[in-house]
């Protein structure tokens, strides 16, 4: 396993004492495609910065590629890229500097530098960006020549943090590309990220992680499956007293295979059925139906499922 | 796949000897875009301060009642500006090429992020601040001494006794500047960093000994001893002793065991609060 972790904790200390992590186990083969999904706050990228030797941790161990972080922290960044949430592009020097310094910091000659950032500028459509400053870049550029120089030094690992923050969906779509593009040339990626969209198409597995702990991890695929249901229907009623009596109900019809109240209404999971929505409907017009929305199921609903809340709570 | 080319398997001291190397690289060669500003920075402060008190003051009529020579007994207070100005634009060197940019780096652009991850241990990050901050302090006094010997209507009295002196005074105070700068800038809150000038660094001039010797101060005991704590005495009267050695000075060898204890004080203070920074 290229990324292991083992019983990792973390909490800060202070007035307000908060535990980012509590008790983390995971292990990442080489090449995998890896995410972490969960709400802002749920220790991801606590998670990732212990990782990436950017922190320290309260308790248990991380190995990247046989290291330990915390033991060797230099020799583990060589085998680290890291790509932050913000912006850590060096400001005073061009997009083709910034990637040439890179790998001046991590052992190459001054030839062999300018060769591998030539062939990164490429490799990401940067080539004719080569003599921009990072200020002049859009996010979405900039995200990519972060993603260039984090692989510069050809690490083993690369640790994406929510990528796609603050990207425009084009952006994010040429950001995947280049993620997956990385897969292809072995350098195993771990990211983090609140889009379930982007951790189900991007990822071969995935952690959902909640309150600094993992409430289940598995392929995309059999997350999904594990709801047990193709459908999700959403209903938002006027009465809400009525809501107990109306659970009831739908839990009698065929196809359904749970139900659950919700504040305003009722959240029903389903086989894919004939005839079930005009059923649903039936069932739920006496109490003042206000609102209906049906999606397939994903990742999100498998979050909800576990904890009761959405993703952007 | 391949390894990096040059050194699949470079031992861990050649490893971090290139990158530190490497970061050095890049702090000279912005630096290289910078010379102009870099060298403004560097002049006007003891240009303007040499013009308007040696040159200015001494061609007044009547200048003789606010001329500071006058009171130093026969001393042109041009000799007395000369280490004294030096010392300033070693301190300034560091406070501008350390503390400055971090509270830039640890504050809205988070650059610190990406050079804390290269591979090498984290202090050595701090150590490459300071010693890039150095440089520029030698570089700084350089420039200051042909303007505090041409300026002045009297030129100054200087008079190097002992080269291996001065360059070790010159490299010590220069390690300490940038050892003051990374104490300075780890120390503030990013925010708050334009109150350095007058909280810091206006008090440590005035009161380092640079426009006045300290052998002087006997009038004013309390003065004369309270300085003791001020790491700028040091470097003002580290240069009065060897280069214009004619002026009373403390003894050199205290001299330089302060420089010393100073230059470790504020590298261990420095390098805990970068840590303290940098990591979680």
């Amino acid at each position: 396993m290229i990324v292991e972790i083992q019983g990792l904790r973390k909490v800060y200390e202070g007035k307000q004492r908060v535990v980012a992590v509590d008790g983390i186990d995971l292990a990442v083969a080489e090449g995998e495609l890896y995410g972490l999904l969960g709400p802002n706050g749920a220790g991801k990228t606590t998670t990732i910065s212990i990782a990436t030797t950017r922190a320290l941790p309260t308790a248990g161990t991380v190995r990247i590629a046989g290291m330990d972080v915390v033991a060797s922290p230099a020799q583990a960044r060589c085998a680290i890229g890291v790509v932050p949430q913000y912006n850590t592009l060096d400001r005073a020097c061009t997009v083709f500097e910034n990637i040439h310094f890179h790998c001046r910091y991590f052992g190459f000659s001054s030839a062999e530098a300018t060769v591998r950032t030539r062939q990164l500028l490429e490799q990401f459509h940067l080539t004719e960006r080569g003599t921009a400053y990072p200020t002049q870049l859009s996010g979405g550029l900039a995200q990519r020549v972060q993603i260039a120089r984090a692989i510069a030094h050809r690490p083993k690992v690369l640790f994406l943090d929510e990528p796609s923050a603050g990207l425009d969906p084009q952006s994010r779509l040429a950001m995947w590309e280049a993620v997956r593009g990385l897969r292809q040339e072995g350098i195993t990626v771990v990211l983090t990220t609140h889009y379930m969209e982007e951790a189900d198409s991007l990822c071969g597995r995935v952690a959902i992680i909640d309150h600094g702990r993992i409430l289940v991890e598995d392929t995309p695929e059999a997350l999904k499956a594990s709801i047990g249901a193709q459908r999700v229907y959403r209903l938002d009623l006027h009465q809400c007293e009525a809501i107990p009596t109306l659970v009831e109900r739908l839990r009698a019809l065929t196809g359904v295979t749970a139900v659950e109240a919700t504040e305003s209404g009722a959240r029903i999971y389903a086989h894919n059925a004939d005839g079930l929505l005009s059923e649903v409907l039936q069932a739920a017009s006496p109490y003042g139906l206000r609102d209906l929305t049906i999606a397939e199921t994903t990742l999100e609903s498998v979050f909800i499922r576990l904890t009761g809340r959405d993703l952007r709570e | 796949m391949t390894q990096n080319p040059s050194a699949p398997h470079p031992s861990a001291f050649t490893q971090y000897l290139r990158a530190f190397t490497g970061l050095l690289q890049r702090d000279l060669y912005v630096l290289r875009r910078e010379l102009f500003p870099f060298a403004v920075r560097v002049c006007m402060n003891p240009l303007l301060f040499l013009f308007v008190f040696t040159y200015v003051i001494p061609h007044m009529s009547g200048g003789a009642a606010m001329n500071p020579t006058a009171a130093l007994a026969g001393t042109s207070f041009s000799t007395v500006l000369l280490p004294g100005l030096m010392a300033v634009a070693i301190m300034f060197s560091g406070i501008a090429a350390v503390a400055l940019p971090l509270a830039q780096e640890f504050g809205v652009t988070r650059e610190i992020d990406d050079r804390v991850m290269c591979p090498l241990p984290v202090p050595a990050v701090a150590i490459e601040k300071i010693c890039f901050s150095a440089m520029q302090s030698v570089v700084a006094a350089a420039i200051v001494y042909p303007l505090a010997y041409y300026v002045p209507a009297t030129p100054p009295t200087t008079h190097v006794t002992s080269w291996p002196f001065l360059i070790a005074v010159v490299v010590l105070a220069s390690l300490t500047a940038g050892a003051l700068g990374l104490t300075i800038g780890t120390t503030v809150k990013p925010q708050q960093i334009g109150l350095i000038f007058g909280v810091v660094v206006i008090p440590i001039t005035f009161l380092g000994c640079v426009y006045y010797p300290w052998a002087k101060l006997g009038a004013i005991p309390a003065m004369k001893y309270g300085v003791l704590i001020n790491p700028i005495v040091y470097m003002s009267e580290g240069l009065r002793a060897s280069l214009t050695p004619s002026l009373d000075h403390m003894p050199p060898s205290m001299i330089l065991l302060m420089l010393c204890l100073f230059l470790a004080l504020l590298t261990w203070l420095g390098i805990r609060g970068f840590l303290r920074r940098v990591i979680g």
